[in-house]
């Protein structure tokens, strides 16, 4: 069983005040494959993947209860270390962020911060996840620029390149493309299939085709609860919910 | 017939009275540039009277300042100096406690605590400067004298460290009001690589709301070199240069007030010392506020 | 964790440092706040045996500092501060209105836009040099409460401006269209719609810019001059001082009995400003509540 499922989320339970988001989900996502996470809005999708981060827990008034277990270890127990636990699970959000400093220092932030490169390693380390992040070849020559003068397209990768620069395990992106034209849509949904190779991959998409085009596994989500997960090929052609149904039909959105 | 005869003439009226109206507005507004051209005036027509007598050359590179004393000198460098002095203490005090609170209340403090805590160091920029005055002089000259007995009752470093008090919450609301201004989105990148709340405060949000940060001691320095009450009443009325912060000495607004107090006679050299000394304070100002916009234009980070 | 296979920087290093970073900026605020009581307790401590109805109703005295009291420099102070309020609202307030309402893009508008906030930087004493030189001596106004008050006018100006501006940016532009599309001519707008909509913000920050008036000392010393005066102004061309200078009189008197004095008189302009700003908090607070 450990090494199947990657992500064990056990009966996980989240409030934003008394607003009860998340609903005794549980749900094991596999190592080593892209896990689409789909729903109409406000289904919780965001706050899931932000829960495997913990990141949930900037926002004043939230409550969690429940486990999420990666590799056998509770992320929510006492002795876990939030900040190392974010070191392993990198992320992407909707809408590129990366800092205001030249890209060197977005992609060399993470290694910085927690010693995982000295002087000389750095460059070598840089490199490295910029190329992963299949962003090398456009940039190399200007690593000096700011990270703001990119397309909405490099800037993800970029900010993909960051994540993957600390040795990551996961990496989670909530609607990476949603901000892009098709062209960076397609590149992005490239490196998504190549990092799963090496990486668990989990995306929130909106889009159904690009959850057909992307992943292996797909979940369906609505109201706070889990409807449906199974492998995306069957998922989409043989739906078991009414409501998974509905859904792929666009019945609703 | 007779409506619409009276509807032509209030029209004209109507617009008569518009136009007047813009035009008295413009006026109001075109003080503003009055009393920009009448500071510059007034400063430059006596102070073209007193360098009939005294040599530029004399009043910058001079290094004592007598005009009250025989033989007198005019050298403005020992008022400078004071004037530095005095607000390099100021920074001291307040640029670390300044941005410190900021930080706290930009970055660590709940939004509770943030709300309360505000106005009151706001009320530190409020009280005014007679009371600092007053509390520089009673206050802590005699306590800093239990540790330095050789401290002289009036001196540099009481003024400047009130001074530096004085003009924390200065310092603390703009630079916080630049760290609020940097998006959520910068710390959520951080924290989801893993990055502490100092870490986040200290290498995200402090550099990206460096030009604001910077701002805001550039406007400290500025308010700190146009000071005068404290400086009257806690630094001293002897104008020299030294690196004693314990001696007295004073500084270019000190001594404006002190030959104001004189009453010197109107046309005087002594009165028209005001002058010369008010245009070089006032320069300085500028050029200290100049600097301020090109600093902040230059590490301006866009997001 | 697992993650002790990476060489990565010793979590507890990290942790310390990010408590003494904590800590360091908690004193930061602390030390603020602590100096204000302190500045505070010092000031009632040494002012209040003094405080009394005979401080209040007297005139000063150099002879006799247990008889001497703040009255001139409290009218001198009202007589200025009440001309400045005169001048300066609608000064600031017609400014404020042009350059939000009629002012043309061009060159003199930026112009007088940046002078505003050039003038906002200005040492107080030199709007004081001003005054002496333009007011005192060239229109012969004399030392006067009249003088102090012109003065005291220009140097609040361009706070007033300020915050006019903001009061009548933060009116609708719903508002405004509603009235133009009834036809009203751009004055009708202004005084019918965006006067009074933006009057409370307005009068909060004339408020709070003459209680920053009623606390300068440097520009009135630079026209008042004299220091010790011994009776209450009764027109706006006498001679006069107010309570910032009288204080500081006070201060420079080497018996003792006058540190008292001097303490006395903070409390009473700190009495005055506690009264000033809580009005124009208060207008502050019920305009809010009504706009919502």
């Amino acid at each position: 069983m450990v090494n199947d499922v990657k992500i064990d989320v056990r009966n996980l339970n989240v409030w934003f005040g008394s607003n009860h988001v998340l609903k005794g989900i549980k749900i094991g996502f596999k190592p080593n494959a892209v896990t689409a996470v789909m729903g109409p809005s406000g289904c919780g999708k965001t706050t899931l993947i932000r829960a495997i981060n913990r990141l949930n827990e900037l926002i004043i008034g939230s409550r969690t209860t429940g486990e999420i277990y990666i590799d056998a270890e509770n992320i929510y127990s006492k002795e876990t270390s939030v900040f190392e636990l974010r070191r392993r699970v990198g992320m992407v959000f909707q809408k590129p962020n990366p800092f205001p400093k030249s890209i060197y220092d977005n992609v060399a932030f993470g290694p910085k911060i927690h010693g995982l490169s000295d002087e000389n390693e750095l460059p070598i380390t840089v490199e490295r996840a910029l190329r992963e992040a299949a962003l090398w070849d456009e940039v190399h020559d200007r690593l000096q620029d700011s990270a703001l003068d990119l397309s909405g397209g490099q800037q993800q990768r970029l900010v993909i390149a960051r994540a993957l620069a600390v040795n990551p395990e996961i990496i989670l992106m909530d609607e990476p493309c949603s901000a892009l034209d098709p062209m960076a849509t397609a590149k992005i949904e490239a490196l998504m299939r190549k990092l799963a190779e090496k990486y668990t991959v989990i995306i929130v998409t909106h889009n159904m085709q690009q959850a057909a085009r992307v992943s292996d596994y797909t979940m369906f989500m609505y109201l706070g609860e889990v409807v449906e997960y199974g492998i995306t090929k069957s998922v989409f052609e043989n739906p078991q919910s009414e409501l998974t149904e509905k859904y792929i039909t666009g019945e609703f959105g | 017939m007779q409506k619409s005869a009276r509807t032509v003439m209030s029209k004209k009226r109507q617009h008569l009275r518009e136009w007047l109206i813009e035009r008295l507005l413009f006026a109001s507004a075109i003080i503003s540039v009055f009393t920009t051209l009448a500071i510059l005036g007034v400063l430059l027509f006596e102070a073209v009277g007193f360098f009939q007598q005294v040599s530029i050359v004399e009043f910058f590179t001079d290094t004592r300042w007598t005009p009250l004393f025989v033989p007198q000198h005019f050298g403005i460098l020992p008022l400078v100096w004071g004037t530095i002095m005095v607000t390099a203490i100021a920074l001291v005090v307040a640029v670390p406690f300044g941005l410190g609170s900021a930080i706290f209340l930009s970055e660590y403090a709940p939004e509770g605590l943030r709300k309360a805590v505000k106005p009151v160091l706001e009320i530190l920029a409020g009280v005014p400067t007679v009371v600092y005055g007053y509390f520089a002089l009673t206050f802590v000259t005699p306590w800093l004298q239990n540790f330095f007995p050789q401290l002289n009752v009036f001196n540099a470093l009481s003024a400047g460290l009130v001074m530096g008090v004085m003009i924390i919450p200065m310092v603390s609301s703009l630079s916080e009001d630049a760290m609020l201004a940097v998006p959520q989105s910068f710390r959520e990148g951080a924290y989801a690589l893993g990055a502490r709340r100092h870490e986040v405060a200290l290498r995200i949000v402090v550099p990206s709301a460096f030009s604001g940060i910077v701002a805001s001691f550039i406007l400290a320095i500025s308010r700190a070199v146009g000071e005068t009450m404290i400086v009257s009443m806690a630094a001293g009325s002897t104008a020299r240069l030294t690196l004693n912060p314990f001696e007295s000495i004073q500084t270019m607004t000190g001594y404006i007030t002190q030959i104001s107090l004189g009453e010197a006679a109107f046309g005087s050299l002594e009165y028209r010392t005001i002058f010369s000394v008010g245009l070089t304070l006032f320069l300085m100002v500028l050029v200290i506020n100049l600097i301020g916009q090109w600093v902040a234009k230059r590490y301006w980070k866009r997001y | 964790m697992v993650s002790q296979r990476l060489s990565g920087k010793n979590g507890v290093v990290r942790r310390v440092k990010g408590g003494i970073v904590y800590g360091l900026c908690l004193v930061a605020v602390v030390v603020g706040l602590f100096s204000l009581a302190v500045i505070l307790f010092d000031a009632i401590q040494d002012g209040l045996p003094w405080f009394d109805l005979q401080f209040l109703t007297s005139l000063p005295s150099v002879l006799h500092p247990e008889q001497a009291g703040i009255l001139a420099a409290l009218w001198g102070s009202i007589w200025v501060v009440g001309l400045t309020a005169l001048f300066s609202f609608p000064l600031g307030v017609g400014t404020a209105i042009y350059l939000e309402e009629y002012a043309p893009t061009n060159l003199l508008t930026s112009f007088i836009r940046l002078n505003i906030a050039n003038l906002a930087g200005v040492p107080s004493i030199v709007y004081g040099i001003l005054g002496l030189g333009l007011f005192v001596q060239a229109l012969a106004l004399g030392r006067s409460i009249l003088a102090g008050a012109l003065v005291m006018t220009l140097l609040i100006l361009p706070i007033i401006i300020i915050a006019s501006q903001e009061a009548v940016r933060s009116v609708p532009k719903a508002y405004r269209e509603g009235a133009y599309a009834l036809g009203a001519t751009k004055w009708q707008v202004t005084r019918g719609v965006v006067l009074p909509q933006a009057f409370p913000g307005m009068l909060t920050g004339t408020i709070l810019a003459l209680s920053r008036a009623i606390g300068e000392a440097a520009p009135m010393i630079a026209i008042a001059a004299l220091v010790f005066v011994r009776f209450i102004p009764t027109g706006p061309l006498d001679r006069f001082t107010v309570m910032p200078i009288q204080i500081y009189n006070w201060v420079n008197q080497p018996q003792a009995e006058f540190r008292g004095l001097a303490a006395a008189g903070i409390l009473v302009l700190l009495i005055v400003l506690l009264g000033m700003n809580s009005i124009a908090i208060f207008i502050r607070n019920r305009y809010q509540k009504r706009a919502r």
